[in-house]
């Protein structure tokens, strides 16, 4: 817990947050967006990286949002949007789709969060008041994929900080996070936990620390988020 | 060769009795046989399971079914969504028992199961509550999580082409669980859009064998989510 307060007006937009991860998904990867705001980061890849989208309802190679008179309902995504499928798409079935995430096959899943941990372990299922949570796919495609990427507000409303030490929140999957993408930074999760590669503009790294409630070391090569 | 065609909806649901597990194909509006799940809530049967990603939604379809009080557990990976209220109020008055399995493992359970396999090892879930209880198993230095094979007395599937032999195809992610669930359950009655004579699905194409498939039921069926 902090004692100061959200810098609200530099922070940065959701699609500005959606911007910078998708320049750090690799050319030719094969990436699994999970739902909520990591469904923005289709908007931000260009057509050079030609990442093939995975959706965990069986589609490798899934496109953009269709216009409204092509809205199938055999073509949805995981979040239930209407979809639509890339040239040279392909269909699985769920076990199919599930043996890709387990198998080595996801370069990348990007995630949502309710709370990371210093060594990767991830939480977004199930609030600890809550009976019970959703999980979908994320305990497989988290455990799958060989980077994750966490994709959140940095801290809740009320200032508590989605960076900890260690999980209070049930468990997801264990050390997945390898990069975390914030309304205030980019921060990498490595063996000695956090490193802090990059800040929101006039965000400084003092501030990302006192929203942090684990030590930040600071990367030599620190610098802005590019706009 | 054997008969697999149903008349009509209700005559397909015959062989569905109290106490049954079924499975429910479909993921959103895609793949969901919901001409069968509402033939099913009309019969009036209780002390089910049903298997399905999602909870229902409103109250049509699984929402509906679980409104007159049939379903004592529900196995899904996904439960809270949108509008689901009919099974909030259920699970959360202690009418009805969640079982909640991570979506991967959902799926490979019935594939398991209609492999004729006794479990399988998977990372999923490791470290968490899901897999409390579970025996863990180290192969080569790495731990995994023993999940048991998840058979079905019915499944209820939505293809869209079916031959006489019951072979089936599916549109678009409309394939989804379908297959699988055709595979784990002891009986699979298919909801489908289109019969063609014998020979003209691509033996190449056909994604379900009609071996799994013991009815078929042709019923274009409006969507309703």
């Amino acid at each position: 817990m902090t004692t100061a307060s959200i810098p609200t007006d530099k922070l940065l937009s959701r699609d500005a947050i959606a911007k910078r991860l998708a320049a750090d998904l690799q050319p030719d990867w094969v990436v699994n967006l999970g739902i909520g705001m990591p469904t923005l980061t289709t908007k931000y890849v260009t057509p050079e990286q030609d990442i093939i989208f995975h959706s965990e309802n069986g589609i490798i190679g899934m496109g953009p949002p269709p216009a409204p008179e092509d809205e199938d309902d055999d073509l949805r995504d995981a979040g239930k949007n209407f979809t639509t499928l890339i040239p040279g798409a392909a269909l699985v079935h769920h076990a199919d789709s599930f043996a890709l995430a387990r198998g080595g096959r996801l370069d990348c899943a990007v995630l949502g969060a309710f709370q990371v941990a210093a060594n990767g372990d991830l939480a977004n299922w199930r609030l600890p008041q809550d009976p019970t949570g959703n999980i979908g796919g994320a305990m497989d495609i988290a455990t799958g994929a060989n980077e994750v990427f966490a994709m959140m507000t940095h801290a809740t409303k009320n200032g508590e900080s989605k960076l900890a030490e260690t999980l209070s929140y049930p468990v997801t999957a264990l050390a997945c996070v390898t990069k975390v993408f914030t309304d205030m930074a980019v921060i990498s999760v490595t063996e000695k936990g956090y490193r802090l590669d990059e800040t929101a503009p006039g965000i400084s790294a003092e501030m990302v620390q006192a929203f942090t409630d684990a030590p930040l070391q600071i990367a030599d090569t620190l610098c802005d988020i590019a706009a | 060769m054997k008969n697999k065609k149903a008349p009509d909806i209700e005559a397909a649901l015959d062989v569905v009795k109290d106490g049954d597990l079924i499975f429910f194909g479909g993921f959103g509006t895609g793949g969901v046989p919901i001409s069968l799940i509402q033939g099913l809530t009309k019969k009036g049967l209780k002390d089910l399971t049903i298997v399905s990603n999602n909870a229902g939604a409103g109250h049509n379809t699984i929402a509906s079914l679980l409104d007159t009080g049939a379903v004592k557990k529900v196995i899904c990976t996904f439960p809270y969504s949108r509008g689901s209220v009919v099974f909030n109020d259920l699970y959360h008055s202690g009418k009805i028992e969640l079982e909640l399995v991570p979506q991967g493992t959902l799926a490979e359970r019935m594939r398991n199961a209609g492999s004729g396999l006794g479990g399988f090892l998977t990372p999923t879930a490791l470290g968490t509550e899901i897999a409390d209880g579970k025996p863990l198993i180290e192969v080569d230095g790495k731990t995994y999580v023993l999940e048991k094979p998840l058979h079905a007395d019915i499944a209820l599937i939505k293809a869209d082409k079916v031959d006489p032999r019951g072979n089936l195809t599916y549109r678009l992610a409309a394939r989804n669980f379908n297959p699988v669930m055709a595979m784990a359950a002891k009986y699979t009655i298919a909801q489908v859009t289109d019969e063609v004579a014998l020979g003209e699905i691509d033996p190449a194409v056909v994604v379900t064998p009609g071996v799994y498939v013991d009815c078929y039921v042709i019923d274009k069926g409006g969507l309703v989510e």
